[in-house]
């Protein structure tokens, strides 16, 4: 756990900091892939959702050592339906102080960070985090789309993120690099790699998770920007060909003359 | 139907920009290409080449904040009338381009991996890698990010002209500190070509051969997610389905036993090479060539086969 660089009146400053975590079901990453409807739908059947691992292991985690240090609360925001609050009672018991369910079902990104956007400009917050991106979609969209609903600076694929009275001090991913930046409250930031270990519950925080406050909250009207209409399944590879360990030669040969890749 | 596409010019110019200023070409006749910064205008001028029928560079604008340039091409896609916007998937992209469709209100595609079919719908990798997705946009502009190595960039056109933008950025609210960039390592996941180990070579010390290798075939390096949670190596390396999704051209993979979460990162490859001490282990259905034996003798012998190939004039 890292350590926050502090004075008195910037701990009293931040005493009352408010972070938004945003969470998502996916498919347990052992999952079968499979479709129904003639491929328009995903196969639930016999699919473990959990939370989705970057929300889960670096953006809620981060937040709740944040909030250990410095105070605060830490709110759960969910788009989905009553079958998912087991995923929002998963966040609870690691250690989130309250949640929110918006009920409707996440159609797509827009959808889904427009109706976040909306619950947190209602009810004020310092701070939203968000996974860099969901398993299944693997879009990377949510954050920015409610950072730009908002109207608020984001900053994407953060490593690292520290606090200090007013100001975030965060590591990112850039291409080719990292970049350490700066920016006021209040923010968005999509969290990956580097920013928190994975927290286990333990058994009083899965106990404390049942009473903890979880309000559903209607959906505003919306629409829905994309839609995916069907699936497929990628060609089944071919046999693989052995090649002797001793004969490097032959792997190059074809490399370059049979599969022309190098 | 008019294009616009963003591009990234501050390092130059990549192959990525080819491929999106390509996948544009063929997207509609009238391609615009939006970039900022001081890139020389001679340089610019080549996206023609792919396609491009000019190109706006604001000069105002240096950096890469995610909400001064989503104003800049949001501002260009309105003075060029655009129905599409195209992205090169990379990490400006995936802070910009859905900034960009709350502020036009335009359907994103991200991660697109091929051009669209005859109903308009465009196919992107979904459950990282395991299943495609064929996406509709529903809005009347859309915007495309098209996933590196996807497409060939098809250079048969000739030099646009350059013109200055003013694309009213307004300030960023991001302070930038310092930036780190390792000299001369290519980006994982735009390389062509990648060796990646796992926890088969034992420790971080045995990282050598995995370089040489590399080095030898102008390889990108990478790595299981073990290898990077125990330090062996740097986060940005880990590929997988819960770190970089990567679909190269050739995948070496030396001492990873191939389970689910990382063969979901990297089964977009186009050519797979697994080479393992154990002829049972799963990454071998996923490959394409296979090498039942020890990386710690394999992986030299492999670098000495291909700077013999490289140093006969190939
Ligand atoms: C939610 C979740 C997400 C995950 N995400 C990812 C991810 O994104 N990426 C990822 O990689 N993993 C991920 N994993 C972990 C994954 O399940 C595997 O544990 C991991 O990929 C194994 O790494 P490895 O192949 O390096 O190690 P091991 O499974 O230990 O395999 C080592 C291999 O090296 C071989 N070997 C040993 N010695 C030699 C030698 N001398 N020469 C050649 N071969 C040798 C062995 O036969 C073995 O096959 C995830 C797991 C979970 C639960």
């Amino acid at each position: 756990m890292r350590i926050f660089v502090l004075n008195l009146r910037t701990i009293e400053n931040n005493e009352n900091m408010k972070i938004l975590v945003c969470i998502s079901k996916s498919p347990d990453t052992t999952s079968k892939i499979a479709f129904t409807d003639n491929n328009t739908k995903f196969d639930e059947n016999g699919v473990q959702y959990i939370v989705n691992p970057y929300d889960e292991w670096y953006a809620l985690v981060r937040a709740l050592e944040i909030k250990e240090t410095l105070g605060g609360n830490v709110t759960i925001v969910s788009v989905g339906s009553a079958a998912d609050e087991a995923i929002i009672r998963k966040a609870l018991a690691i250690g989130a102080d309250d949640a929110v369910r918006i009920d409707a079902e996440p159609t797509d990104a827009y959808y889904t960070a427009v109706q976040i956007a909306e619950y947190a400009k209602s009810n004020g917050f310092d701070l939203v985090m968000t996974g860099k991106e969901t398993i299944n979609y693997n879009g990377s969209q949510v954050a920015g789309m409610i950072a730009e609903s908002l109207d608020l600076p984001f900053v994407s694929l953060a490593t690292k993120l520290d606090v200090s009275g007013n100001t975030l001090t965060l590591e990112r991913e850039i291409v080719g690099g990292l970049e350490v930046v700066q920016v006021a409250l209040p923010a968005v930031v999509s969290c990956a790699k580097g920013m928190a270990e994975q927290r286990i519950p333990n058994m009083r925080g899965i106990m404390a998770a049942r009473t903890k406050p979880l309000q559903v909250v209607a959906p505003v009207a919306v629409d829905t920007l994309t839609s995916y209409v069907s699936y497929t399944m990628p060609n089944a590879k071919s046999a693989c060909k052995m090649i002797d360990p001793t004969n490097m030669d032959e792997l190059v040969e074809l490399l370059h003359n049979e599969a022309k890749v190098i | 139907m008019s294009v616009l596409v963003y591009i990234n010019s501050n390092n130059g110019l990549h192959k990525s920009a080819f491929e999106a200023v390509t996948y544009g070409k063929k997207l509609g006749a009238d391609v615009t290409v939006i970039t900022s910064g001081n890139a020389d205008a001679a340089t610019l001028a080549t996206l023609g080449n792919y396609g491009a029928t000019k190109v706006l560079v604001d000069r105002a604008l240096n950096g890469d904040d995610a909400q001064q340039l989503t104003r800049l091409i949001a501002t260009a896609a309105t003075a060029s009338g655009a129905t599409s916007i195209v992205f090169s998937h990379d990490i400006i992209a995936k802070a910009v381009a859905p900034r960009l469709s709350v502020r036009l209100k335009a359907g994103l595609i991200s991660g697109a991996i091929a051009v669209p079919s005859a109903d308009g719908t465009v196919n992107v990798n979904v459950f990282s890698g395991k299943a495609f997705g064929a996406v509709k946009v529903n809005s009347a502009v859309k915007i495309i990010s098209l996933l590196p190595n996807s497409i060939q960039p098809e250079a048969n056109g000739a030099a646009c002209t350059v013109e200055d933008f003013a694309g009213n950025a307004g300030d960023s609210k991001i302070t930038i500190v310092s930036t780190k960039k390792p000299e001369g390592e290519i980006p994982l996941p735009e390389a062509e070509l990648v060796v990646s180990a796992g926890r088969g070579l034992k420790g971080p010390e045995n990282w050598g051969m995995v370089e040489d290798l590399a080095s030898a075939l102008g390889a990108a390096t990478a790595c299981s997610r073990p290898v990077a949670d125990i330090g062996w190596r740097p986060h940005h390396e880990h590929v997988g389905q819960t770190g970089v999704a990567i679909r190269p051209n050739l995948y070496i993979a030396a001492g990873i036993s191939g389970a689910i979460q990382h063969l979901a990162g990297v089964n977009g490859s186009k050519v797979i090479v697994v080479i393992n001490t154990d002829a049972e282990a799963p990454f071998f259905k996923a490959a394409d060539y296979g090498v039942v034996g020890d990386a710690f003798e394999v992986l030299p012998r492999l670098t000495e086969a291909v700077k013999k190939f490289r140093s006969s004039g190939h």
